[in-house]
């Protein structure tokens, strides 16, 4: 076969199973067979890309897309995107979403007993720049409760979604806070077997991106997989 | 220096605030060569139960079998006007549909042509890592001896091919099964 540099597996315990009972709504979703092991072939080594233009300079300033500012405290979240091989991606598109300062998301499915906000939406589109960095102006979103078991919290998260140069390299994750008491608790973020891996998805209070008399910064790198450095025989 | 890749968490419920802006149900502008296809199915949990809070991300190639990407080098036309990319939620009934052209065929690793077929990723509350699989089109001579569809135990192949629906042939019909006898394949690509 034609010599192909494949994404490189993950390292084991990194990725969750599909299957994490402590977190119910996987039971009934998880599929039960394993899945069928494929090589790679161009469709998953190519993806979608999207211009640039398509997303408006004020999407990643979610305090700025209402006739006034959101409740809460502003904050900056900010960092780059890499792949394993430490290599910046740009040009890629990040999206996030997240519940305002109540903990409440616009959404109707959210029943949460807890004020929404006129002035915020929770929805920030980015693109990377050419050293991978992204960055959001945004208020620290809420935490609250939900009914996977008695008393279940969600710790405050962000929700993030990035593309990265193929089908291949699609993620979807979640930020967190440091600090957050929460997180030890949290069945989702638990749901993964390598505890430094699942840190990693705690940003970190950063200094260096904090506005003075403004907003608090913090930290979050996105890493992507990467290729094996040589073509491997399939 | 080598980097471990971030780790995957679910889109939870409330992905629509996210990703509405970009839903794409019609992949294909006016003008795009290629026939003209609408797919629809259900996505169906381990009871039966439609999934009202799924979201599928498609990736195809166009008419002529061309990925408007930079790493398909094939000396194949481009078309103006198809990028390939779609993403739809599912409804209340855990109903999705979407328009598109049919691909021709890519450049399979053994050389041969695969046969015309979508990917798809699936997200939803309750799935900690996408779901990874393909579409088939029915009545195609090139399944027979496609790479990856021959992967694939040959009892389950089905779930991959779409089916024809009658009075409508235009419309094509293929379900996401999570669980049980008619569970759909899904592929490890790894994440």
């Amino acid at each position: 076969m034609k010599r192909v540099a494949a994404y490189r597996a993950p390292y084991p315990g990194t990725q969750p199973n599909h299957l994490h009972p402590p977190y119910v709504s996987s039971i009934k979703r998880a599929p039960t067979r394993p899945p069928v092991p494929i090589p790679y072939t161009l469709s998953e080594l190519t993806g979608p890309s999207f211009e640039p233009e398509i997303v408006a300079p004020k999407a990643s300033d979610l305090t700025r897309q209402h006739s006034a500012e959101p409740l809460g405290e502003r904050i900056i979240v900010s960092g780059r995107v890499l792949d394993e091989n430490n290599r910046p991606l740009a040009n890629t598109l990040v999206e996030i979403w997240q519940a305002n300062a109540a903990g409440r998301y616009l959404h109707a499915v959210d029943q949460h007993d807890a004020p929404l906000d006129p002035n915020f939406t929770g929805c920030g589109q980015a693109v990377t720049d050419a050293e991978g960095s992204y960055r959001f102006v945004t208020i620290r979103p809420g935490e609250y409760p939900w009914r996977n078991h008695y008393n279940a919290w969600r710790p405050a998260h962000i929700h993030f979604s990035l593309f990265g140069p193929a089908f291949a390299t699609r993620l979807v994750t979640q930020m967190y806070f440091p600090g957050d008491p929460l997180i030890p608790f949290d069945p989702i973020f638990n749901c993964t077997a390598d505890e430094k891996a699942r840190n990693r998805l705690i940003s970190s209070f950063d200094w260096e991106t904090t506005m003075p008399g403004l907003a608090l910064g913090y930290r979050f790198n996105v890493i992507l997989r990467g290729r094996d450095a040589t073509p491997m025989e399939e | 220096m080598s980097l471990q890749a971030t780790t995957s968490q679910t889109v939870g419920p409330f992905f629509k605030i996210g990703f509405e802006w970009l839903y794409r149900d019609s992949l294909a502008a006016e003008g795009v060569s290629g026939t003209r296809v609408t797919i629809q199915g259900r996505v169906l949990d381990g009871d039966g139960i439609p999934v009202s809070d799924a979201m599928l991300e498609i990736w195809q190639a166009n008419a002529h079998g061309k990925y408007a990407h930079p790493e398909d080098t094939q000396d194949k036309p481009l078309e103006p006007g198809f990028k390939g990319y779609g993403r739809v939620p599912t409804s209340a009934d855990g109903r999705f549909r979407f328009a598109t052209i049919k691909p021709g065929r890519v450049a399979g690793p053994d050389g041969n042509p695969q046969a015309p077929h979508l990917l798809v990723a699936v997200f939803m509350r309750g799935m900690l890592r996408r779901l990874v699989t393909r579409i088939y089109f029915p009545d195609e001579p090139g399944n027979a001896a496609d790479l990856i569809l021959n992967l694939v135990e040959p009892a389950r192949r089905s779930t991959l091919i779409a089916k024809n629906t009658a009075g409508d042939p235009g419309t094509l019909e293929w379900n996401v099964v999570l669980q049980g006898a008619d569970e759909t394949v899904f592929f490890d690509l790894g994440l």
